[in-house]
């Protein structure tokens, strides 16, 4: 008998920097699955790998775009829309996504945020909501539920959080969809709908983060967080979107869907078409 | 009235245009294609006159929502290959020294115009100053070697413009035309030359099909040849130290390396990039420094100065960054005083000293208005006794 030891092939290997690996993220964060699904999305878009460009901010979230052999822009905190928004415009052919998280699209950039879905600008934004500032040590960001814990709320967080859905919506955005990192089919689905759509796309992917926000909030390991949110989510597309604030201190679902998927011109430089 | 429509990208003739037309005018006989910017006083008309001509030229005018987007928009639109500049005044520049930092560190050229105003804060946003010259410097954190043009006409509007999207492109990195109100505002004679007789220079590229890996290593002159987005390059880049794959390295050997590189480039190049004009200085006793609009009421001073018999001459730094010291060393040889007139408490005269190694006289007011040639007069009065 002789045994031999195969090493296999990630099957997303053609898009992944191996030589990077292994990643930044703690055992139980969502963002892995969350990035495979991209990947996988990316692969079947039908738009040619050396056209897809990925932009991040800063922060766990923000080093996607480290790990995707792709063109790839790791930029300031906050800045990966206007920055990405410079790539687009001066070349159209791009498929420009936008991959950050919440702190970083809606606290520091939030300004950006609306203004390229009011424009609805040419681009597909990505948003990881894992509640907290992770990287920094799980501080309260924008998205922090009222009442949750973090380590600059230790008695609760006063503030109320930002429903991003309904934010989206209520810009312009011309898609929208929620999903939570464990919802990988429909996050893979709502990704290739949104690379194959024109106009200012938004998809907000709920993950755990064990040890920035879990165990502030006495919720466990990372699959255990993974289960608070499964057991607490529903699927509705059609709610109304003022519906979808998400709050951990009364019993309400974290609802999921894909929310809008609407036709709005496509944001044009100086309204003329260049020579 | 002449239509957008008809004119070609040089407009090749003589004008009468102010500084701000001027600027934008030279960025286009550069190769501009791309501008983001946010509008503040004084540099509007930049932002005007090229949302009325990059259109119409097949390139892309944006407006963006403030000055942090401005910058961001400037460096993604250079990463798709596009010669990408911003306008503003001091405090859009404030502003904008974050990503100007990205700029550094990504090494991405593009160029920013700051047509000074006075600060801090609001301060005096229609009147002149040049108070942003050390912003220029310091401005973002982090060590780097800034390049910068002080332009005193309009004239030199649009020429330095062209020799800043040059300079940006030939060191991949942001470049600072450091205009004033009163440059950006004063209407003059440009005369703008043939477009085949307009140097361009081009960034270094990596080729399409290249399969070297090493995006970040430099050739001899210390810049590495960029890879545009699209191409199918694969490349990485970040604001984060990074070794020369452009990958992470959170590493201090790799870290003071890539920033000794970044600051050697420029230094390297030191004698290539500054430029100063010297107005009769050859047997001169005592030489005053200004630079920018203020350079124009110095050299009426050394005009009036040598009626009365003063052997009186003036140095006119042309690049502010780097500062043309190798011009102010071989001066001091055989001057005995030096004047320095600026429309700020004394930024750049500190510069003077430092390179002097003795005290000047400085001739300074915050702004709001330029220091007239009778006051730069009794300076140089004063010094020659």
């Amino acid at each position: 008998m002789s045994s031999e030891l195969f090493v296999q092939d990630h099957p997303m290997d053609g898009l992944l920097r191996a030589d990077r690996l292994p990643h930044i993220w703690c055992p139980g964060c969502g963002l892995g699955s969350i990035m495979s699904c991209l990947a996988n999305a990316i692969s079947e878009s039908g738009t040619a790998l050396d056209k897809h460009v990925i932009v991040s901010g800063i922060g766990c979230t923000g080093r996607v775009a480290g790990y995707l052999k792709l063109d790839s822009f790791h930029t300031t905190h906050g800045r990966a829309i206007p920055f990405a928004i410079g790539l687009k415009l001066a070349n159209p052919e791009l498929s420009v996504t936008v991959f950050s998280g919440d702190g970083d699209l809606f606290s520091i950039g939030g300004n950006h945020f609306l203004h390229a879905a009011r424009r609805n600008v040419d681009i597909n934004v990505i948003c990881v909501n894992n509640f907290n500032y992770g990287m920094t040590g799980g501080q309260c960001g924008p998205t922090t539920p009222t009442g949750a814990r973090t380590t600059t709320t230790p008695f609760g967080n006063s503030e109320p959080a930002f429903n991003l859905p309904y934010l989206a919506a209520s810009l312009g955005a011309v898609y929208v969809a929620r999903w939570t990192s464990l919802h990988v089919r429909q996050v893979h689905r709502s990704m290739l709908n949104a690379l194959r759509k024109p106009g200012f796309r938004f998809i907000e992917v709920i993950s755990p983060c064990p040890v920035g926000f879990g165990k502030s909030n006495d919720i466990g390991e990372g699959l255990d967080e993974m289960r608070m949110y499964r057991t607490n989510s529903i699927v509705d597309p059609d709610v109304d979107l003022r519906d979808a604030g998400i709050d951990m201190q009364k019993e309400s679902p974290i609802v999921l869907g894909d929310f809008v998927d609407i036709e709005r011109p496509v944001f044009v430089p100086s309204g003329v078409d260049g020579a | 009235m002449v239509t957008a429509e008809a004119q070609p990208r040089v407009l090749t003739g003589e004008h009468f245009m102010n500084g701000d037309v001027a600027c934008a005018e030279g960025a286009l006989a550069a190769g501009c294609t791309f501008f983001a910017g946010y509008p503040i006083t004084p540099s509007t008309e930049v932002s005007e006159r090229l949302a009325q001509r990059l259109p119409k030229l097949g390139g892309v005018y944006v407006q963006m929502e403030d000055e942090l987007a401005s910058m961001a928009a400037v460096l993604g639109g250079s990463w798709s290959g596009a010669k990408a500049m911003t306008a503003t005044s001091g405090p859009g520049f404030t502003l904008m020294m974050e990503n100007i930092g990205l700029g550094v560190m990504t090494e991405t050229p593009c160029v920013v115009i700051d047509v000074q105003r006075g600060g801090p804060s609001t301060g005096l946003p229609t009147l002149v100053s040049q108070a942003d010259v050390m912003q220029a410097k310091w401005g973002s954190h982090g060590d780097y070697e800034p390049i910068a043009f002080a332009p005193a006409s309009p004239q030199e509007m649009f020429d330095l413009t062209i020799t800043a999207f040059n300079a940006a492109e030939r060191f991949r990195m942001p470049v600072f035309v450091m205009a004033d109100e009163i440059v950006g505002h004063m209407n003059e004679r440009v005369t703008i030359p043939p477009e085949e007789s307009v140097s361009v220079v081009n960034r270094k590229r990596v080729p399409a099909a290249s399969e070297d890996l090493l995006f970040y290593a430099p050739d001899e002159d210390l810049v590495p040849p960029m890879p545009i987005a699209g191409e199918g390059h694969g490349v990485h880049v970040t604001g984060l130290t990074h070794d020369e794959r452009g990958y992470p390295a959170g590493d201090a050997l790799v870290h003071d390396r890539l920033i000794r590189r970044l600051t050697r480039k420029v230094q390297l190049h030191e004698r290539e990039i500054s430029l100063a004009e010297e107005v009769m200085t050859e047997d001169a006793e005592v030489v005053v420094i200004a630079y920018g609009a203020m350079s124009r009421s110095a050299r009426q001073a050394v005009l009036l100065a040598r009626e009365r018999g003063i052997k009186a001459g003036l140095l006119r730094p042309i690049t502010l960054w780097p500062f043309p010291f190798r011009k102010l060393r071989g001066l001091a040889n055989r001057v005995s005083r030096f004047v320095v007139a600026e429309m700020n408490l004394g930024q750049m005269a500190r510069e003077v000293e430092r390179h002097l190694r003795r005290p000047a006289t400085w001739v300074t007011h915050a702004g709001g208005k330029m220091i007239p040639p009778e006051e730069v007069l009794l300076a140089l009065q004063e010094a020659a006794r």
